[in-house]
C-alpha cells in the first residue's frame, strides 16, 4: 500500500510524515525523526520502554501505528526537559541514583510524568501499580520509587 | 495482551530494513492496507471485499503483537476507532451500551459506571499495564478469545449481550457464546462486534471478579472467577451468575455454580456446595501457570472469595 499522510504533532511541533501502515509509532520516532530517547525493548507491550503518551494517554508506542498518530499530539521524552533545564523527574532520578543501564529510564520517566499529572501525590503503592508496566532488570525499582516520591514532594511544593 | 511463545529476534535487525525483508532474508509486511471507517457499514464493507486475512482493529494490543511475531500477515487492517457507536459509553433507563472500541482506561474513568458494575470493572483493572489499558478495549479483550482474559468472565457473570454487525445484519449474542476455544470465536467472517448492552440491575445485587496470578499486576490468570448475584429483602440469593476464566478451553458459564447460591443465605454450606460446583466444571491444562490439579482447586477457592466480595456489594 502506498504510504499515508500522516499530520501529528510530536512534542509541540506540528510534522507531516508519509507512514506505511506496517510501522509503529517506535519505528517512526526512532527511524524516520531520529527521535530515538524512546526505546524499543520487547516490541510486544510488556516492558514499557516505548512508553509515550497520544493525546495525554500513556501507551506503548510498540503497539501503535504510525499512522493512527495523524490528528493526535505525541508527547515523548525529547519534550520533558525545557532547554537545558530539567523536568524534577528526570532531576531526582539523577539525584537518586534511579538508573542504571539506563535503557528502561525514557519509559519510566514519561510514565512517572504522567502519572503525576493524574495523581500528584501517590503512594508508594500507587506508584508500584502505576509502574507495573515499565520494567527495569537493573534497579531493583527501589530508588525510582524514591525518585518519583521526591519529585513529587517537590512538584507540590511540599 | 497475548503472551505468545515464539520467534522474538532483536528488534535492532530491522532496522534499516524497512519491511521488505528481515535479516534472514524471508519476505515481511509490504503491502498491509490500513483503513479507518467512519460508519459500520462501511467497515463491514470493507471487510466483506477483502479477500486475503483482514483484522478489526481497535486498541492494537494484541493485533500489534501478533503482527510483531509474525503469527499473522494481515492484508487489511480495519480500524473501527472513528466508529461513533463503538466508542460510546451511554446509560439507557439503568442498562448500559458499551461500545467494544472503548479504552480499559475510559471505562476507569466513568465513575458512574464504575458504581454500577463494579465486578466487571474488576476485570477491566486487572487487563496488562496502565500503557495497555490505555489502548486495549473490551471488545478486544473478547475478540482474542483468550480463556484467560480478564474481562470476560464478569461480563458473562452480568449476563452482557454483544451487538453484532455483519454482512448478513445485525444480531446479538450471548456473552458466553462468542468465545469458543483459544482464539477462535463465534463470530462469521467479516462480523464486527460493536458493542455491549449489560441489564438494568435490580436493588441489592451485586458482582466482583477475582483472577488468581503469581504476581499482583502485568500477569495471566491461573484461574478467574466473575460473580453476579442478586438478594431479595431478606438476603436470599434470588438469580446468580457464575463465570470462570482459564479453566476450560473457553470462558465458562456454570449452572451449578450459581444453582448453588440460589435460594440460599450464601452462607457456609452454599459456599462449600459453591466451591464443589466450580471445581467440578473445570477442564483446563497443564501449563507453567499451574497444573490441572492446582488449577480445580483454585477455582472452588476463588468462586467463594468472589462470592463474598460480590455479596459484600449487593448488601451494601
Amino acid at each position: 500500500m502506498a504510504k499515508q499522510y500522516v499530520n501529528t504533532t510530536i512534542n509541540g511541533d506540528s510534522h507531516e510524515l508519509l507512514c506505511d501502515p506496517t510501522q509503529t509509532l517506535l519505528d517512526v520516532l526512532r527511524d524516520q525523526l531520529d527521535m530515538t530517547g524512546t526505546k524499543e525493548g520487547c516490541g510486544t507491550g510488556d516492558c514499557g520502554a516505548c512508553s509515550v503518551t497520544m493525546d495525554g494517554v500513556l501507551v506503548c508506542s510498540c503497539l501503535v501505528m504510525g499512522v493512527e498518530a495523524n490528528g493526535k499530539s505525541i508527547d515523548t521524552i525529547e519534550g520533558m526537559a525545557d532547554g537545558d533545564d530539567l523536568h524534577p523527574l528526570q532531576q531526582k532520578f539523577i539525584d537518586h541514583i534511579a538508573l542504571q543501564c539506563g535503557i528502561c529510564t525514557p519509559g519510566l520517566l514519561v510514565a512517572s510524568k504522567a502519572l503525576l499529572e493524574e495523581n500528584p501525590d501517590p503512594t508508594e503503592e500507587e506508584i508500584r501499580y502505576w509502574l507495573a508496566g515499565n520494567l527495569c532488570r537493573c534497579t531493583g525499582y527501589h530508588k525510582v520509587i524514591e525518585a518519583v516520591q521526591d519529585a513529587a514532594r517537590e512538584m507540590r511544593g511540599a | 495482551m497475548v503472551r505468545v511463545d515464539g520467534p522474538v529476534r532483536p528488534s535492532v535487525i530491522y532496522k534499516d530494513i524497512p519491511f521488505t525483508e528481515n535479516v534472514n532474508g524471508e519476505a515481511t509486511l509490504t503491502d498491509m492496507r490500513y483503513e479507518a471507517p467512519e460508519t459500520l457499514d462501511a467497515a463491514v464493507g470493507l471487510l466483506a471485499e477483502e479477500s486475503g486475512v483482514a483484522r478489526v482493529f481497535a486498541g492494537g494490543t494484541d493485533v500489534m503483537v501478533q503482527i510483531h511475531l509474525d503469527l499473522i500477515e494481515p492484508d487489511l487492517i480495519v480500524d473501527v476507532k472513528n466508529i461513533a457507536e463503538m466508542r460510546e459509553v451511554v446509560e439507557e433507563d439503568g442498562s448500559w451500551r458499551i461500545g467494544a472500541a472503548v479504552t480499559g482506561k475510559e471505562l476507569m474513568d466513568n465513575a458512574a459506571f464504575n458504581a454500577a458494575w463494579p465486578g466487571v470493572m474488576d476485570g477491566v483493572r486487572l487487563i496488562g499495564s496502565v500503557q495497555v489499558r490505555g489502548r486495549a478495549t473490551v471488545g478486544g479483550n473478547l475478540c482474542n478469545a483468550s480463556p484467560a482474559a480478564d474481562s470476560v468472565p464478569p461480563m458473562i457473570a452480568a449476563d452482557a449481550v454483544a451487538s453484532v454487525i455483519g454482512p448478513n445484519g445485525r444480531r446479538d449474542v450471548s456473552m458466553a457464546d462468542i468465545v469458543t476455544g483459544p482464539g477462535q470465536t463465534s463470530l462469521e467472517d467479516g462480523e464486527i462486534v460493536v458493542s455491549f448492552r449489560l441489564p438494568k440491575r435490580p436493588a441489592n445485587s451485586g458482582d466482583a471478579y477475582l483472577r488468581f496470578t503469581p504476581r499482583s499486576e502485568m500477569d495471566i490468570a491461573v484461574v478467574g472467577c466473575g460473580i453476579n448475584l442478586m438478594l431479595d429483602d431478606g438476603g436470599t440469593c434470588t438469580a446468580a451468575r457464575v463465570s470462570l476464566g482459564a479453566v476450560a478451553a473457553r470462558p465458562l458459564l456454570v449452572d451449578d455454580a450459581a444453582n448453588a447460591l440460589i435460594g440460599t443465605k450464601v452462607g457456609d454450606d452454599a459456599m462449600e456446595a459453591l466451591a464443589a460446583a466450580a471445581s467440578a466444571a473445570c477442564s483446563p491444562i497443564d501449563d507453567k501457570r499451574g497444573t490441572i490439579e492446582y488449577r480445580t482447586e483454585v477455582a472452588g477457592v476463588l468462586a467463594q472469595r468472589t462470592a463474598v466480595i460480590a455479596l459484600e456489594r449487593a448488601k451494601s
